[in-house]
């Protein structure tokens, strides 16, 4: 789970991490009012789920209170990829005497959650990483012990040299990451980590990524979630356990599995087609979720057809026929429908479509070329 | 020969009283898997089916039936401590079928494992599969059958696909192992790869992978280092868009974006023959074995 920024500056504000005063704006009159009482030049900051806001036009100084209510109003107009951006972070203005990166994630390669610290900090990290590997060090933690105090020094003193810096940021380093293990992230970090002209180190940004798996042992984390952020049918899928991304194809898919429903995606992208969107229903049975499912993707105008791919292990394809069943009855298709299932129960499923007029295939292949063929109108590749 | 498990393999069930448990263990004891026991905390004494005799605590299971291999069912938030568990007792081989187990458990699970010389599977994988000797996990006995491929693959749904598919090609399977798709597992492609390059019933190998992380580049550069073998892959997710991905970390960390054509492209370079769909895993099986 994504959470935005002045959420996550909030959490490291807990741990004792040094962030600038910041308040959440949702009308420029809003911003305007918090700009004034700040009394000096702030940035304003688009909080949406998505990077490279600042290249985006997302982040602006305003010097004024009437440049921050125009600069707001700018902002809150904006769609960064694909996400209306509803709320404005209006923080003061710091200057910047130098820049570094700090991040915690949990790496696959090591199985260990690690720290990544570079003085080469701001937009352009990942190009630094690329080009200049010698100005990224990276840290692997026994989780068993947590970040120790020499540790999180070698890290610091792979940024600054002033003993007083060092010693700030291995303290940010240690807070950042109990922040990170005690509130189940998958990723924290501060980019950019800025050292002001008096001398002090502060984090002017922050971003926190939330291990969907830890939601439920953490109830004040999850109430974080914010669902005006998120894509409509994207949350209408989640509250039915379903994962759904959207797309822009004209092929419809419902599958079990994510492999599956990625190698689905990929043969009809093969056959000549455009995936309309990726959606696993999960290795459970339930009906209502093949119901969900056909709701969420009906409301597509750009599909031009269903496919399902369905191979029964712990789902039950003749479940899967019974929500199909039902989700027609309830509201009629207005797209041609094609199904491919196979495996537990499956002549039972066959029997259920075939007394509601509808067959099923049993060859992934021809399934999808069927579909694609009837949403493009023509023959398949 | 078989990979992991065979028919000496004396299986232990966490969680067999739960709803999932219960029915995978009727499955695996009809496929023929030594079901020796299973362990429900609260329900010692009691007798799964009125056969499999079952345990309060692994320790104790492993004692009195001298099982040597899990697997776990149990929900979520105590997936953690049975791993733990099974590897404390002494179990040898643990497979966790559990899905949603949070990754940072899974940070202290694994030294935790090794250091007791276990070996882990999943969490969060369908198991594996020796046509015709035993099965442990989940994946439908009814499409594989045996013969000379070793399949190890990242995904679940995906896995019996391409089983089916090779099935129906009548190329059967020595054995197919279900790593899963978690952040951190127990066991990966190259552990996969090792045993199956030391197996000598297995002529040939199927990996099937998707997008995310470098494993299986890094499988790709084992197979040219280290196998004789053939070995054909599949990578899921060509047409996944890039994500609305925030942070950097990700990318600094791996130095990659883990894309299919990254993936596809590694295969090409180190000699692993590139499934395009997954019917093309039979017909480039069918040429590496002639």
């Amino acid at each position: 789970m994504n959470i935005h920024e002045y959420q996550a500056k909030e959490i490291f504000r807990n741990y004792g991490i040094p962030i600038p005063p910041g308040e959440v704006a949702t009308t420029p009159e809003e911003a305007e009012s918090i700009t004034r009482k700040f009394g000096t030049t702030v940035v304003v900051k688009a909080q949406v789920h998505a990077g490279g806001r600042g290249k985006a036009g997302g982040v602006k100084l305003a010097k004024t209170p009437a440049e921050a209510k125009s600069i707001a109003a700018q902002i809150l107009k904006l769609t960064i990829k694909g996400l209306p951006v509803q709320k404005v972070l209006v923080t003061p203005a710091a200057d910047i005497a130098s820049e570094a990166y700090v991040g915690i994630i949990v790496d696959r390669a090591s199985k260990r959650p690690v720290v990544i610290a570079s003085p080469a900090g701001g937009i352009d990290i990942e190009e630094v990483a690329a080009k200049t590997p010698d100005k990224i060090l990276r840290h692997a933690v026994d989780p068993r012990y947590g970040l120790q105090m020499f540790e999180a020094m070698q890290a610091a003193f792979f940024l600054y040299s002033d003993i007083k810096h060092v010693r700030a940021a291995a303290k940010i380093l240690q807070q950042l990451y109990r922040a990170f293990s005690e509130n189940g992230g998958s990723l924290a970090e501060i980019n950019p980590l800025v050292t002001t002209p008096a001398g002090e180190i502060v984090a002017l940004d922050a971003k926190m990524v939330i291990d969907d798996n830890e939601l439920d042992r953490r109830p004040d984390i999850a109430a974080l979630r914010d669902v005006s952020a998120e894509d409509p049918s994207e949350v209408e899928a989640r509250e039915a356990s379903l994962t759904f991304i959207k797309l822009h194809g004209n092929v419809g898919c419902v599958v079990n599995g994510a492999g599956l429903a990625m190698a689905t995606m990929d043969l009809v992208k093969y056959y000549g087609g455009e995936p309309a969107n990726f959606l696993d229903i999960g290795g459970s049975s339930n009906p209502e979720k093949v119901i969900a499912a056909l709701r969420i993707i009906t409301e597509d105008s750009d599909v031009k057809a269903i496919l399902f791919n369905i191979f029964g292990g712990i789902t039950r394809t003749d479940d899967v026929a019974n929500g199909i069943v039902t989700a027609i009855g309830q509201n009629p298709l207005k797209v041609p429908l094609v199904i491919r299932l196979t495996g537990t129960n499956e002549e039972i499923a066959v029997e259920i479509l075939e007394e509601h007029g509808l067959s099923a295939m049993t060859d992934m292949d021809e399934a999808v070329k069927k579909a694609v063929a009837l949403a493009t109108g023509g023959k398949a590749k | 020969m078989s990979t992991f498990i065979d028919k000496s393999t004396r299986l232990l069930v966490q969680g067999i009283t739960g709803r999932d448990g219960s029915f995978h263990t009727n499955q695996m004891i009809e496929y023929g898997t030594q079901v020796v026991a299973g362990v429900t905390p609260g329900k010692g004494g009691q007798k799964f089916e009125g056969t499999v005799p079952i345990f309060n605590t692994v320790a104790e299971a492993v004692t009195k039936t001298g099982a040597n291999t899990t697997v776990i069912y149990v929900p979520p938030p105590f997936a953690a401590d049975a791993m733990m568990e099974a590897a404390d007792a002494g179990i040898s081989f643990i497979v966790c079928i559990t899905e949603g187990v949070p990754v940072l458990d899974m940070t202290r699970v694994y030294p935790f494992v090794k250091d007791r010389g276990s070996r882990l599977l999943g969490p969060n994988c369908p198991g594996l599969i020796s046509p015709g000797q035993s099965k442990v996990g989940i994946i439908p006995g009814q499409i594989c059958v045996p013969g000379p491929v070793g399949l190890v693959s990242r995904s679940g749904t995906l896995t019996y696909e391409v089983v089916y598919q090779m099935t129906r090609a009548k190329i059967g399977q020595t054995t197919c192992v279900g790593i899963g798709g978690d952040p951190i597992n127990g066991t990966s492609f190259i552990d996969c790869l090792d045993a199956f390059e030391k197996d000598p019933e297995t002529e040939a190998v199927v990996m099937i992978g998707e997008i995310g992380g470098t494993d299986e580049q890094e499988a790709a550069r084992f197979v040219r280092e280290k196998m004789k073998k053939p070995v054909v892959g599949f990578i899921a997710g060509q047409t996944a868009p890039p994500g609305r991905r925030m942070g950097h970390a990700g990318a600094i960390i791996s130095g990659s974006a883990g894309t299919a054509a990254e993936k596809m492209q590694a295969f090409e370079d180190n000699g692993v023959g590139v499934a395009k769909r997954p019917i093309d895993v039979v017909d480039l099986l069918k040429r590496a074995m002639r």
